[in-house]
């Protein structure tokens, strides 16, 4: 093969003589081996048990809010309650779980490994972005534990600032401080990439979940700290008195929404891109084949981070803006869908002349395209003016942005943990039990938001505790198919800690798979290559398939 | 009891979004389809162990990738323009329209018709004539939704937003909050009636009559001592400053025309001029006079200066003169 050793500086002497096969696992067992850690895989696996807690967190929230909608007459919760459950679901679902699940975990984990690098560029500031992240959980936490908070995950004004009656300030801190781990891990990310390939690991033979995660990684650094803002300001409002949004006080209540906004659509595609990139990976590698039109796909994930700052306005076309400022970011919208069509269309040709395998990864990577396309086409109709002004604000924009980023982003975060599981954990898991958990998946995730396109049109607003009689047919379908949702989330939960003792051994490339993570041992040792690698060949093409030969002892 | 499928439609607007959106989404499905359609079919003929040939070169790349990205594109954009359109008619209200005044507060709905008739949570309008309605809220952001019109707007705190409509068809429909405005959200609701003219002129002749909002804004004009300083030319008053030792502007006549300020520039004399001249009275001063105003922040509630401004925009010009 043509996996050449090399020296570049770095693979010779003492570092070579200190190279430990034994994998990262083995690198310590006590609890301070793991949280002092600055390995970028044992990072990984923090964030792997933090975020799969506050997943558990938010889809309780889920619960609460699904039994109350199976009926239309408030029973199970109060108003107040039932407010402070979806705003919780979304600020936990959205801050603390998807926006760092793919990057964190398997960015985290990946990155290094697939540039040929030893770990990521700044260890340390690694391991300090996981404890800036806990420390925003436990805000979050004391959030709940005190009461809750009744604005919604939008934190609209003056609502918030002047009129809701929970923890807001305290919220605010939660969501303020998770921002800086984001920024962090952005900053990692491109200093990683820019400086770390191996020797002959130019731009163009990186896989395209390195690209899809620079450009998240651009998205974090520049949109989160405007989210910061804004959260400062509200703060400012609500605990100092300080006239901003309140007209009362002399300011503009529309202020927030366009500083919220701003950062909030780059932050839907920070939570798609890196899924994107999962799915290219699982696709090709499924396919045999290399990624069709690979430079397209790269250059599309830089063309949704740059338009992705251009359209907030539409989140506003009722909010009183200016007409033609509407007409200006509708067009845009309309805009960004192209980027997002390249990476489905390149998708489907990769297929055509493929050798398939019907893996549960690939599965789950079928799965994301259809349900990610419909909800970008529905994304379609809520950006055209007109017909957003009738379903803004209704159910029918709640199931658009689900299958997004549950039928979207959760399901290409599953697809990756089934893909890469037997990388980090060197553990096979039931393939048959996989694959049940992705039809649960697929009718349980239709089952539940489809109802919810059909009631936001009919005029179910969103956020409502009750609802008039005639809608609740759709609601009920929408609760049960929430159940076998959660059935096929947990399913998961159980094989995968089934397989870390009793799974066959995975070896190194168990999918035959293209990528420098799959030339190492799996799990990979500490320091990830004993040599680093040179790397003499394009992404996805045979040549690049590791063979067990070329791996370490 | 029936399955509700799709929404009743009471105004020939709501059959235009009606058939824009079916049309949007003929042309949505013509795209999405054959892409479902082809992954299926080379998941089942590429499947691994079937007879099918694989592999080769790519070919004609550039070309394909400009043809998905360019060709769906620009589809899609006639419907951009398409939306576009139809929003532009909502936003443009035709003249000669009914105008109704409306104020959301957590958590109900309050509206006045033009004779002073008064409702809450109901919206009673004639049919097939042009109505427009004049918004503002007490407190929080709402949003009036008119699912039967295919129309909402939000209703903002320390503006006025409008939304104007023709509902064709008569009827009882729904009118709802559809941005989350605090505990109650879900109940700030009520019933768009929609009744034939000589139905509406009925209800109008039977309804309670309260002041409007300029008469009782008047009441408060005077009771502040507004009209000690601001002769009203509309209440019959003296111009320029008459009544009182103060020289303040006259009122009558300003209302939505540009007038000349102290340092020079120009200035609008809209409702946010208005509205934040009782305020902060020294911020924009009109040229020509000491910026004397007391300030009424803080003294006023949200309704009081609805009401004053209501007022002043009704005031007539002094007469023998030209604004």
């Amino acid at each position: 093969m043509t996996a050449t050793s090399t020296d570049p500086g770095t693979g010779t002497g003492a570092a070579r003589a200190a190279f430990d096969p034994r994998p990262y696992t083995a690198a310590g067992h006590t609890l301070r081996s793991w949280l002092t850690t600055t390995d970028h895989k044992r990072v990984a696996i923090l964030y792997l048990i933090a975020i799969t807690g506050f997943f558990a967190l938010g889809a309780v929230g889920a619960v609460l809010v699904r039994l109350e909608l199976a009926t239309p007459r408030p029973d199970l919760l109060s108003a107040e309650t039932y407010n402070r459950a979806f705003t919780m679901h979304g600020i936990v679902m959205v801050w603390f779980f998807l926006i760092p699940s793919i990057p964190n975990v398997f960015g985290n984990f990946l990155i290094p490994l697939m540039i040929g690098a030893r770990d990521l560029a700044f260890p340390r500031l690694n391991l300090l972005s996981w404890y800036i992240y806990v420390l925003a959980g436990l805000f979050t936490i004391v959030t709940l534990v005190k009461g809750g908070v009744d604005t919604g995950w939008t934190f609209y004004t003056p609502l918030s600032t002047q009129f809701a009656n929970g923890h807001v300030l305290l919220a605010a801190a939660g969501v303020f401080t998770a921002g800086f781990s984001s920024i962090l891990t952005g900053l990692n990310f491109i200093v990683t990439i820019h400086t770390m390939r191996a020797p002959g690991m130019t731009w163009f033979r990186l896989p395209i979940f390195v690209w899809s995660h620079y450009a998240t990684s651009i998205l974090l650094v520049l949109a989160t700290p405007v989210l910061a803002m804004a959260l400062i300001l509200i703060v400012a409002e609500r605990g100092f008195g300080v006239g901003i949004f309140d007209p009362r006080l002399g300011g503009d209540p529309l202020l927030f929404q366009h500083l919220f906004w701003f950062y909030s659509h780059p932050a839907v595609y920070i939570m798609v891109l890196p899924a994107m990139g999962v799915v290219t990976e699982l696709i090709s590698t499924f396919a045999g084949r290399a990624v069709f039109g690979y430079r397209f796909v790269a250059y599309a994930s830089l063309a949704i981070a740059a338009l992705g700052f251009l359209v907030w306005g539409h989140h506003m076309f009722v909010s009183g803006q200016s007409m033609y400022a509407s007409v200006v970011f509708s067009f845009l919208s309309f805009l960004v869908a192209v980027p997002s069509a390249v990476k489905v269309y390149n998708w489907a040709a990769t297929l055509y002349r493929a050798e398939i395998r019907f893996t549960a990864p690939l599965l789950y990577g079928l799965s994301f395209i259809g349900l990610f396309v419909f909800g970008g086409l529905t994304g379609l109709i809520l950006a055209s003016l007109a017909l957003d002004v009738h379903a803004h604000d209704t159910t029918f924009v709640v199931a658009h942005f689900h299958y997004i980023m549950v039928g979207g982003a959760v399901t290409a975060y599953l697809g990756a943990m089934h893909f890469w599981w037997p990388k980090i954990t060197g553990r096979l898991y039931p393939d048959a039990l996989a694959k049940l958990s992705v039809l649960l998946l697929y009718v349980g995730f239709n089952l539940t938001f489809f109802p919810q396109y059909i009631l936001g049109w009919l005029g179910m607003p969103r956020r409502y505790h009750e609802y008039p009689a005639e809608f609740q047919v759709w609601h009920l379908l929408s609760t049960a198919g929430a159940g076998l949702l959660a059935f096929a989330y947990l399913l998961p939960l159980v094989y995968l800690p089934w397989s870390l003792r009793w799974g066959q051994r995975a070896g190194p490339n168990p999918w035959g798979a293209t990528g420098l993570e799959w030339r190492v041992p799996s799990p990979p040792p500490t320091h990830n290559f004993d040599r680093i690698p040179t790397v003499t060949w394009e992404a996805y093409t045979p040549e690049a398939t590791a063979e067990t030969k070329d791996t370490p002892p | 009891m029936s399955i509700p499928l799709w929404p009743r439609a009471a105004s020939f607007y709501a059959d235009r979004i009606d058939l824009l959106v079916v049309s949007f989404s003929a042309l949505l499905l013509c795209l999405a389809v054959p892409v479902f359609v082809a992954i299926l079919w080379f998941a089942v003929k590429y499947r691994r162990g079937s007879p099918a040939e694989r592999g080769g070169p790519v070919k004609r790349e550039a070309g394909i990738e400009a043809a998905w990205m360019a060709i769906p594109f620009l589809l899609s954009l006639g419907f951009w323009f398409w939306a576009a359109e139809l929003f532009f008619v909502r936003s443009t209200p035709p003249p000669g329209t009914l105008d109704i005044t409306v104020v959301g507060k957590q958590w109900m709905w309050k509206a006045q018709h033009p004779g002073g008739q008064s409702e809450i949570d109901t919206l009673h309008v004639p049919a097939g004539q042009p109505v427009r309605l004049r918004m503002t809220s007490q407190d929080v952001i709402h949003s009036l939704f008119l699912p039967e019109l295919r129309l909402k707007q939000d209703v903002l705190p320390g503006r006025t937003t409008e939304l104007w409509f023709q509902a064709d068809r008569p009827g009882t429909y729904a009118l709802r909050c559809t941005q989350f405005c605090g505990t109650d959200h879900a109940t700030m609701g009520g019933e768009l009636v929609v009744l034939p003219p000589t139905g509406y002129a009925d209800w109008l002749s039977t309804s309670a009559v309260e002041p409007t909002l300029a008469q009782e804004g008047a009441a408060l004009f005077r009771r502040l001592g507004c009209s000690g300083c601001h002769g009203s030319s509309g209440g019959g008053g003296a111009g320029g400053g008459g009544g009182s030792a103060v020289r303040a502007p006259d009122l009558g006549g300003i209302y939505r025309l540009p007038q000349p300020l102290a340092d020079g520039g120009t200035v609008i004399a809209d409702e946010r001029y208005l509205r934040d001249s009782i305020l902060d009275p020294v911020a924009q001063v009109v040229a020509g006079y000491e910026p004397v105003m007391p300030s009424f922040a803080g003294k006023l509630e949200e309704a009081d200066l609805m009401r004053l401004v209501a007022y002043i925009a009704s005031l007539k010009p002094p007469s023998g003169t030209t604004p």
